[in-house]
């Protein structure tokens, strides 16, 4: 394979703390190399007054799976005027807020972004989910398969059996090539199968008779039997209500006590996802406030929890998630077109457009939540940038969300921009906040931070040699101030140099390679479980409207270039 | 104002979607610029200049610029695409998209148009002298932000789903107009002259019909309420006035429950 040096480059890298000191990047064989290991045919790349860090890694986003894909279908108007054809090593793309999978690689890449994690992948519909990440060019990616609403799960933790609830986890992943435990209103999605939710974490889950709180801890508790590379994912209850700050603090408080047990490096065992989300207090839409302060001020002394943030961008977008009754509710409110779609014994999704405007006030303030959490966060190790793409805006905005963290003159231009400015200020904190964050925050917060949080530490996330050579090389000269935060965004947009696995991918923000992408996937080993195997057989025949046969994910039409990251759980 | 006039000489075998076809893409270009703009049929981008002969220069804005398009353009989509002042004249009949997503200016055309005319439209005037097709003034599809303000005038007959999604502005259809009329609209007013069929104002929740001729059925969401006098489109007549559609969501404005208003004449 080809030989990169990438010289004179401004490094930011929070794994060897370095924090924008002159250093060379050697690349060999896919791998970051000591300078010493090249031989004299390795390219030379000069990025003088430019900055560089590692390829960034996406730790929450929907972009693969039947739920995008319905996105894509019933919203056309998402793809009007927005075609890019062919050109170059591009195929053609189109949509903004759901774009297909070609132009999701390419929008990634051109960031810098070189992992990205699909958030919740319905495991009846892995093959679906698979064949989009397929389809996705350039970037590393793996997918989280839901567990929250599983009746599995509720029924192996309601009797506290976490050995078999393990023992499940690990044949699922197995199945559908999943990488992590993910969960979606626990116990919340279910109960819309029977109409109803579950907005406390102490509502019962018609039925199975268990509560939220014991799902999400036996989960927590499975998951550090595993020892998997990831933490238990929540997307807590009671998403996107005035005053829902307790339920998500009180889904966090859950993680007390436990401590990760794992060979990857990671240290938390929960991660809370889109907290922006879950941050609201006020009883109603006309009190609705921030409750930022009080979910960082947890959040920052209990080590063993990471977050992102679902940064609202004031964006037409298009929302999806997994808590089905949320979509339900959404529709409600803003009368626009809903989908629903039932996933027998495992969730059950929905999606409807939304428009954040800036014209009014509860839009603003959550734009203005989302920016609280980041900056009120003490270790930008633990709280990561996302924008929980689609639901609080595109991917694509990732660069203005550094933008508006990084300048506070940029937050200052926006919140005058706001119609009801002083409602924005009057309900959230975001006006008192002069902090700026760093080059070196930033590289944390995307890029070493996630990929310690997914357990991909050794592999990706820095530039230390050994590493994955994920690297990106920025149009910044951190020795020289930014005229104007509009610099920021543009910078961030389009990289100059972006580098996968060894191979240059961009150049000049246009894209000059497909890339090696894989599909990262955990396989946990476990003691054999009849009686776990027993179930799941009785399950298919007696419930599911597919053969077992027909579920699982296997081969090279699913995952043409796997990439399994081994964990051994037997006993 | 310069007048820029397109005479099409070389009719594509295809369709040709000609969305430079506007005073806002002329606006201060002369005829060799305006030739050279692109004009996509099937899968390949030629030029204007390939389909249209091109005489006289474009004014230095938008405002200051008239085009005329002669001959047969009933195979050319998208003229008027986005308009947002001047002029255009289309002296025969024309394919889809006419006048789409316009904001402003005037645009005329002498024969017919086919669907999806002034689709999203969001300001100007559109006047139609021949008949219009399906979808006038609607949203695109999937979309639920139909024609937002302007006015249409169609001489001729209408097709189907006029005014479906519309939110605001005017549409006169002087002939008759086929089903579904201002389906889920919320807001604007449609007024046909001649006879409708069936579906009117199917899920409407806001907005006004007047039909002076007569329905061939009515929705059954539709509610009779009194019986007014009211002077439309120069025509002083009594209407019976129907809300609905009752199946509807209806959202309240000063307290009171805001519905869709159908007139129609007795």
């Amino acid at each position: 394979m080809s030989e990169f040096i990438i010289k004179n480059g401004h490094v930011f890298d929070p794994v060897q703390g370095i924090r924008g000191d002159k250093a060379d990047v050697a690349i060999k064989d896919g791998k970051i190399v000591r300078d010493s290991e090249l031989s004299k045919s390795a390219k030379v790349i000069d990025a003088k007054g430019k900055t560089i860090m590692a390829g960034a890694v996406e730790i929450h986003a929907h972009i693969a799976g039947p739920k995008v894909n319905l996105g894509r279908i019933y919203r056309p108007e998402d793809k009007l005027f927005t075609c890019t054809p062919t050109h170059g090593h591009e195929r053609t793309g189109s949509g903004n807020s759901i774009p297909t999978t070609f132009k999701t690689g390419y929008e990634y890449a051109k960031m810098g972004y070189t992992t990205a994690m699909e958030a919740a992948m319905p495991p009846l519909f892995s093959r679906h989910t698979h064949e989009e990440i397929r389809d996705t060019p350039i970037i590393d990616e793996g997918a989280f398969p839901v567990f929250g609403n599983n009746w599995f799960v509720m029924e192996y933790l309601k009797n506290g059996e976490i050995e078999n609830t393990a023992a499940y986890i690990a044949w699922l992943l197995r199945a559908t090539k999943g990488y992590a435990i993910k969960v979606v209103n626990p116990g919340g999605t279910e109960a819309w199968h029977w109409g109803l939710n579950c907005l406390s974490v102490h509502d019962p889950v018609p039925y199975f008779d268990i509560t939220p709180a014991q799902i999400v801890k036996g989960l927590i508790e499975a998951n550090e039997y595993l020892g998997l590379p990831h933490s238990m994912h929540v997307h807590p209850n009671n998403l996107g209500n005035p005053g829902n700050y307790t339920t998500t603090l009180d889904t966090i408080k859950l993680a007390e006590g436990i401590k990760p047990k794992n060979k990857f490096g990671r240290e938390q065992v929960l991660h809370l996802t889109h907290t922006q989300f879950h941050s609201y207090g006020g009883d109603n839409w006309g009190n609705f406030e921030s409750k930022a302060k009080e979910v960082m001020d947890y959040v920052n002394r209990q080590k063993n929890i990471t977050i992102d943030t679902g940064n609202v961008t004031l964006d037409e977008t298009t929302t999806m998630t997994a808590d089905g009754p949320f979509e339900h509710h959404l529709t409600g409110l803003n009368h626009l077109k809903w989908a629903n779609v039932d996933v027998e014994l495992e969730t059950a999704a929905g999606v409807v457009p939304y428009i954040y405007s800036p014209n009014i006030s509860v839009c603003a303030i959550q734009w203005a939540i989302g920016l609280e959490l980041a900056l009120y966060a003490k270790d930008p190790m633990r709280c990561f940038i996302t924008t929980d793409h689609p639901n609080a805006g595109p991917f694509t905005r990732y660069p203005r969300v550094i933008k508006w963290l990084m300048s506070k003159k940029a937050r200052e231009t926006q919140i005058d921009a706001f119609k009801h400015k002083d409602k924005v200020l009057s309900q959230t904190g975001i006006g008192a906040i002069d902090r700026e964050l760093t080059l070196y925050e930033i590289a944390a917060m995307t890029r070493a931070g996630p990929a310690k949080s997914l357990g991909l530490a050794s592999m990706c996330g820095g530039l230390a040699p050994g590493m994955d050579a994920d690297v990106v090389v920025y149009n910044i000269n951190p020795e020289k101030p930014f005229e104007n935060p509009d610099q920021i965004e543009a910078a961030f947009s389009r990289a100059a140099y972006v580098f996968k696995s060894g191979t240059e991918v961009v150049k000049d923000g246009e894209i000059v390679s497909s890339g090696n992408k894989r599909t990262l996937w955990v396989n946990a080993k476990v003691n054999e479980n009849p009686q776990v195997m027993r179930d799941i057989t009785e399950k298919f025949l007696k419930y599911y409207s597919i053969t077992q046969a027909n579920y699982e994910s296997l081969g090279h039409a699913f995952v043409p270039n796997p990439y399994a990251i081994e964990v051994d759980a037997t006993l | 104002m310069e007048t820029v006039t397109l005479t099409m000489k070389n009719i594509p075998a295809l369709y040709l979607e000609a969305d430079n076809v506007s005073p806002d893409a002329f606006a201060g270009k002369t005829a060799a610029q305006i030739a050279d703009l692109h004009a996509y049929v099937g899968n390949t981008t030629g030029r204007l200049g390939d389909y249209f002969e091109v005489s006289g220069n474009a004014g230095a804005t938008a405002a200051d610029t008239k085009i005329v398009v002669k001959g047969d353009v009933t195979k050319v989509k998208y003229l008027g695409m986005k308009m947002s002042a001047g002029e255009i004249v289309v002296e025969g009949s024309t394919d889809l998209y006419a006048g789409a997503w316009m904001t402003g200016g005037k645009m005329t055309v002498k024969g017919n148009v086919q669907a999806f005319a002034a689709t999203g439209m969001r300001g100007g005037e559109l006047v139609i002298e021949g008949n219009a097709g399906n979808y006038l003034g609607a949203a695109y599809r999937g979309d639920w932000r139909g024609m937002s303000k302007g006015t249409i005038h169609v001489m001729g007959n209408a097709g189907s789903d006029v005014g479906m999604y519309m939110t605001g502005g005017e549409i006169v259809v002087d002939g008759n107009i086929d089903v579904h009329v201002m389906t889920h609209a919320e807001g604007g007013r449609i007024i046909v002259k001649g006879n409708a069929r069936s579906k009117v104002g199917g899920q409407m929740v806001d907005g006004n019909i007047f039909i002076l001729g007569t329905i061939d059925l009515m929705m059954p969401g539709f509610k009779y309420v009194d019986t007014v006098e009211q002077e439309v489109a120069g025509t002083k007549a009594k209407f019976a006035h129907f809300i609905g559609d009752i199946g509807e969501r209806h959202k309240t404005r000063k307290g009171q429950v805001v519905y869709g208003n159908l007139y129609t004449r007795v």
